[in-house]
């Protein structure tokens, strides 16, 4: 049910996003979703790949700081109002959310947005109860 | 003004006589008195009566701060305990103190080198000192305290921090004399200028600064800004604290209070003595110390000596200005750090490998400041920026306890910090001195 996140860690730098995603590409990895956060001083991208672990060890072999994370992927019809409905789910069932972002789902007709939840046991068995559309890899 | 020209002013045979029967009486105590002298003495086959001459000082074994670190607290003192009425302390290179324990007899001495070094400086009772040096352990504040104390000036007992409080008691209070760090000094005057208070125009006339390594050019800006004169002085937590050497008006190399600390240059590689005028490693030993004497004390601070009246009257030998160490001590913000002790407290914070970088700076403020790179290993990374800032404010705060001084730690990507075969390169110093 959950879905292999991987960050990365990048220093503040100019041309550190430009490597890091030539390292993905030289590997053949597909980029699903993509996020950044950011401090002054360094930055986490996140992805969602399509191979995660080619994308590890691609990473890896060039020296980069990573750490895989179990986030919930759900989609979401492409309608006011969508995610504003899974949000109440959320905070009537007590699921936390640490952060997230969307992407767009192939067809285009619906997004995919990216949870990471405080606990992802309770988050994985509220999805499922709740009939909410959850995807597993995309 | 010169405090005391019986010694300041000897002429040099009485003074190498009045050094000798110091150094004899200092040698034959320590060797009946302190095992640890003893047994060094033995170990290097010289016996106190083979002190013929003060030439001879060249057999006595050194004295190092690893010494020190090995004796602590009490292991060097040559006076029973309940003589010492102060101690002070500054750090070591693996976070065990350097102490120094004086008696009564001790204080007095320090606060004569030190009423020497303020009346280098041209102060007298009729002044006010603002002294901005740190009270507490660190030797810098009460020493210049005492010194004043001695020479019967108005002390204003200030410490370091808080700048427009400095500012105010020295407009209200018509202060003559300051005593901090040089790069504080600086500081202070930058403020001023915001403040819109014209320093210049207070009644501001000299500082004893210290404590720190500066240059002629800070000289020179410390005295345009503030309208001073500034004075290069010198001491050590080991042999006294500051009024180990200071400048009179001439300004041509710092006056060694040499009745009371005797000074050597030695070839820090090989040990042996090295001519006047010849620059090599700074070494000590107190003639007069009660407390914690040290015989022929390693400071590590590499200068020369010049000896020769100077023009102001003084018969001392005079040592210049310091060009740098023979370790990699650091003096940052005044507080002595070495290395060694910023890997020690990173092998102390879960997943931390001692892979860093340290980059000293002193920037606009003129305050040195310090940037404390260390990489970002897989078990230290969290996906959250959140649990990036815990972990550089935890580092942040062990380095705080550990080493005194606040530093900036920068989250590095791993490889990224130069590995070098050998000695790695630990320290970048961007300080323009």
């Amino acid at each position: 049910m959950a879905i292999q996140q991987i960050s990365i860690f990048l220093e503040n730098k100019s041309g550190r996003l430009a490597d890091v995603t030539r390292v993905m590409a030289e590997g053949g990895i597909n980029l699903r979703a993509i996020s950044i956060a950011d401090t002054a001083d360094f930055g986490i991208l996140r992805v969602i790949v399509d191979k995660p672990e080619a994308a590890l060890a691609a990473l890896a072999a060039a020296g980069y700081t990573t750490r895989t994370t179990e986030v919930l992927g759900l989609e979401i019809q492409d309608v006011p109002g969508a995610l504003s409905k899974v949000m109440d789910v959320f905070k009537q069932t007590g699921v936390n959310i640490e952060y997230l972002y969307a992407s767009l789902e192939k067809s285009g007709d619906k997004a995919v947005v990216i949870f990471k939840v405080e606990d992802i046991a309770h988050g994985a068995k509220i999805v499922k109860e709740k009939g909410l559309s959850v995807i597993d890899q995309f | 003004m010169i405090l005391s020209p019986q010694y300041e002013c000897m002429p040099a045979e009485e003074r190498r006589r009045l050094q000798y029967a110091r150094l004899k009486n200092l040698v034959e105590k320590l060797y009946a008195r302190v095992p640890f002298y003893r047994e060094r003495f033995d170990a290097a086959g010289v016996k106190p009566k083979d002190l013929r001459g003060l030439a001879d000082i060249a057999k006595l074994p050194f004295t190092t701060k690893d010494d020190l670190r090995t004796t602590y607290p009490y292991g060097l003192l040559a006076c029973p305990q309940a003589e010492i009425e102060e101690i002070h302390m500054s750090s070591g290179t693996t976070g065990i103190p350097v102490v120094d324990a004086y008696t009564r007899y001790d204080m007095e001495c320090w606060g004569e080198a030190m009423g020497r070094t303020l009346s280098g400086a041209g102060a007298t009772r009729n002044d006010t000192v603002q002294n901005m040096y740190g009270y507490g352990l660190f030797t810098g504040g009460l020493g210049a305290h005492y010194g004043a104390k001695r020479i019967g000036a108005n002390i204003v007992p200030m410490s370091s921090g808080n700048t427009a409080k400095q500012l105010m008691v020295m407009r209200d209070f018509g202060t003559t004399i300051l005593t901090c760090t040089p790069s504080y000094a600086l500081y202070i005057a930058e403020e001023a200028r915001e403040a819109g208070i014209d320093l210049k125009k207070l009644k501001l006339r000299a500082g004893c600064f210290g404590a720190e390594p500066w240059s002629e050019n800070m000289r020179k800006e410390i005295e345009a800004a503030i309208g001073i004169d500034a004075y290069d002085i010198y001491g050590l937590t080991e042999i006294t604290g500051p009024g180990v050497a200071f400048e009179c008006e001439c300004k041509n190399g710092m006056h060694v209070n040499e009745d009371l600390f005797y000074p050597e240059i030695i070839d820090p590689e090989t040990g042996a003595p090295l001519p006047d005028g010849e620059k090599g490693e700074l070494v000590f030993t107190t003639l007069v110390k009660e407390g914690t004497p040290l015989i022929r004390y390693r400071t590590r601070d590499v200068t020369y000596l010049e000896r020769g009246e100077c023009s102001c009257g003084r018969t001392t030998v005079r040592m210049h200005r310091l060009f740098g160490r023979t370790d990699d001590m650091l003096i940052i913000r005044g507080v002595n750090v070495f290395p060694s002790q910023i890997e020690h407290a990173l092998f102390e914070i879960e997943g931390t490998e001692p892979q860093y970088l340290i980059i000293v700076d002193r920037g606009e403020t003129h305050l040195d400041s310090v940037e404390l790179q260390v990489e970002v290993k897989k078990e230290l990374f969290s996906d959250e920026t959140r649990g990036l800032e815990v972990l550089k404010h935890r580092i942040e705060s062990v380095m705080k306890s550990k080493l005194g001084i606040m530093l900036d730690v920068k989250l590095v990507e791993p490889k990224t910090i130069e590995r070098s075969i050998g000695k790695a390169k630990r320290v970048i110093d961007r300080r323009k001195i």
